[in-house]
């Protein structure tokens, strides 16, 4: 049994290595690119956040939540968990955390609703993509931080990708379902009367699916925001930056608190997104 | 109106056939050995059954799926044609091959002599825009619709403009009786009222053909007659080629100008009700032969009795009509004048009148009388009869054919039942 010694090691990690500084030394225009579109953008949805006295947006986002929702529960749920944020002093934390959240998951909506629809459509493409996030899923979380600092260095922007990538499933999971939940006679239907497949898809296929990829984004808000928290390790600030200086400093006091602003703003985001995905189910048009 | 370009450009297909095909125009739909097989390898299936292995014996040996296994047959403009069969039978595949839903795997499918099968998908989609309407099981609704949305749906697709869209809509909703429900969700109505709504999306569209797969089968009995009285009434009008699947006999029998029967994705036998009837081709159309109600098979006309003798109301007196009556052995004699059926003369309201004197019948016909045309199946009799006897049958122009009593009906339904019973 001496020959099992002697295989030589399967240079998985150095595959990866390789391919990751290959695209760092040659497409860094790219990732320079993403780097300042996305760090502007974040930039600027902090300012314009920051913009308004922290008691006025409280009231703004509790009227939102209040709009979206119409359900007096979680209007108070948004009164009372972000007023107990502003007193804990943790709101500029709370609104980097927040922005960093909404950023992450309007890319993973960009990535994840074609990739889902073109799953659901292509039965090759569903082979493929489905095993992909087999992996993406229940690869640890961590991992995907270490490739963020070489392609996108320390900061936000790396968070943001670390996050894109561990959110985004969902999304295209749920999309991919709802579109093919739809029952067969109503696609007979369809395509009985002549539509293209852009019509079916638009017509009878996406309103449908709605709920179902209403679902998949508010996952990916949770598993984002989960995420944006874990990538403080990588400089991303925010409440996950609070956690991080409190484990450094063992201050368990101020650990806590942003732990309990973490879970405000997820009920908070929770609560408002079942009401959107639920409505949905309602008999409206379209 | 909007079919008209769809129609030109069709029938141009006809035009440039080959001579064999061109003698299929005078059938609407010509279905020229057709076979569908489900699995990896269907031409592999098409090969065995044409070596004669049976549809169990494929699937044994090379997992594939006989959908339908030679099916000819044609449907003809105007007509009712219903297929038939028990689950599995594959008429629900066969009516979906005819707009392609789903895709023969050889064989030809001719609509006034251009093959369907042919079609790209260009033209396939502007031929399931012009040419079919289709009526689902289970409805098939849009349920993020409203009923007026659901109905436009068809033209939505062919970009017809909105104002034109929902006038259109609301015509093909007023012919099914829904006028006033545009506005609810297919969930809001009950089953009969969504088949309606699907029976009017389709015709929206104003298509010539209409294939219904199933269209009743989900709906309970009551309201499964009332729909399939409701389609004989809109065929009289619209003379729609119509495809209908159908499990049930009895509905088969109702609707269908000529009859389909299917078995394991094979044609058993074709031909009208009574033909089928009255000669089942095998132990399975025996089958299902046996379960029909036959007093929904039987007719006035087939049952009915030469009226005899029938008093003129322009030249008979009370005393022309007893001696009739006398002559005939009857207690009432039908009075028609100018041909037409005008009423009755009891023969003791005839001696009464002859006695005080009356020179003619007016003042004792009796003009409220039953009246029935030859086609009312038998069940609808029993109550006239049971109210009185005798009941006229009488043609378009109310010229009296014939006369049922009570008798005559229950000797034709013993009658009937004996004939059935002996297919057995």
């Amino acid at each position: 049994m001496e020959w099992l010694n002697n295989i030589p090691r399967i240079p998985i990690g150095d595959a990866i290595d390789y391919a990751i500084t290959l695209f760092s030394d040659n497409f860094s225009f790219l990732t320079k690119a993403f780097s300042d579109v996305v760090e502007s953008g974040i930039a600027i949805l902090i300012e314009g956040l920051m913009f308004f006295p922290p008691l006025v947006l409280i009231l703004i986002f509790t009227a939102l939540a209040w709009f979206l929702s119409r359900k007096r529960s979680v209007m108070l749920l948004t009164l009372i968990g972000l007023f107990l944020i502003w007193n804990m002093n943790l709101w500029d934390p709370m609104l980097s955390t927040l922005a960093l959240v909404l950023v992450s998951t309007v890319i993973a909506m960009i990535i994840g609703l074609p990739l889902g629809i073109f799953a659901a459509l292509n039965q090759r493409a569903y082979r493929v993509i489905m095993p992909i996030l087999d992996v993406m899923q229940t690869m640890p979380a961590f991992v995907y931080l270490i490739p963020a600092i070489p392609l996108f260095g320390l900061g936000p922007v790396g968070a943001i990708f670390s996050t894109v990538i561990f959110s985004m499933p969902p999304a295209i999971r749920l999309t991919c379902l709802g579109i093919r939940q739809v029952p067969i006679e109503l696609v007979e239907a369809a395509d009985s009367f002549g539509s293209t497949r852009r019509q079916k898809l638009i017509k009878l296929q996406l309103p449908m699916a709605t709920p179902t990829i209403m679902a998949g984004i508010n996952q990916t808000i949770m598993l984002a925001l989960s995420m944006v928290v874990i990538a403080a390790m990588i400089g991303a600030k925010g409440l996950g930056g609070e956690v991080w200086k409190a484990i450094q400093r063992l201050e368990p006091s101020r650990g806590f608190e942003a732990g309990i602003a973490i879970v405000i703003v997820a009920m908070i985001l929770d609560r408002i997104m079942q009401r959107v995905g639920g409505k949905q189910t309602g008999a409206t048009s379209q | 109106m909007e079919t008209s370009p769809g129609r030109c450009g069709v029938a141009a297909y006809a035009v440039t056939s080959t001579t064999k095909e061109r003698q299929t125009v005078d059938h609407k739909i010509v279905v020229q050995n057709l076979y569908k097989i489900f699995g990896n390898h269907p031409h592999k299936g098409v090969k065995l059954l044409k070596q004669g292995y049976t549809k169990d014996q494929i699937l044994e040996k090379t997992g594939q799926g006989v959908g339908i296994a030679d099916v000819s047959f044609h449907v003809d403009e105007g007509e009712i044609l219903v297929i038939m069969g028990l689950s599995g039978s594959g008429k629900s595949t066969l009516v979906r091959c005819l707009n392609r839903l789903i895709e023969p795997t050889e064989g030809k499918i001719l609509l006034e002599g251009a093959d369907i099968t042919s079609l790209n998908r260009e033209e396939l989609r502007q031929l399931r825009q012009k040419r079919f309407g289709m009526v689902f099981q289970h409805f098939a609704l849009f349920p993020r619709r409203s009923v007026i949305r659901n109905v436009e749906y068809g033209l939505e697709v062919q970009k017809v403009p909105a104002a034109e869209r929902s006038e259109r809509a609301m015509i093909a909703l007023e012919q099914v009786g829904l006028k006033g429900w545009e506005d609810s969700y297919p969930a809001q109505l009950s089953g009969g009222m969504q088949q309606r709504v699907g029976l009017a999306r389709a015709l929206a569209l104003d298509p010539d053909i209409m294939l219904m797969d199933e269209a009743f089968s989900a709906l309970d009995p009551l309201i499964r007659r009332d729909m399939q009285d409701e389609l004989l009434k809109l065929q009289e009008k619209m003379h729609k080629t119509i495809i209908f699947i159908s499990h049930d006999l009895d509905e088969a029998l109702k609707l269908g100008d000529r009859i389909i029967l299917m078995k394991d994705g094979r044609i058993v036998q074709e031909g009208t009700a009574e033909a089928i009837l009255a000669s089942p081709a095998d132990e399975y159309v025996a089958k299902f032969v046996q379960d029909v109600d036959i007093s929904k098979v039987v007719t006035a006309d087939s049952i009915m009795k030469n009226p005899g003798e029938v008093a003129s109301f322009a030249h008979d007196g009370p005393k022309a009509a007893l001696w009739k009556m006398r002559q005939a052995g009857l207690s009432s004699i039908y009075v028609q004048h100018k041909n037409r059926l005008v009423g009755l003369v009891k023969a003791e309201d005839a001696s009464s009148a002859l006695k005080a004197g009356d020179r003619d019948l007016k003042n004792i016909l009796v003009t409220d009388i039953h009246r029935v045309s030859p086609d009312t199946p038998a069940y609808e009799l029993f109550p006239l009869l049971v109210e009185s006897s005798p009941v006229a049958v009488v043609d378009n122009e109310d010229h009296l054919m014939g006369v049922i009593i009570k008798g005559t009906l229950l000797a034709a339904l013993a009658e009937g039942v004996q004939t059935n019973g002996m297919a057995e």
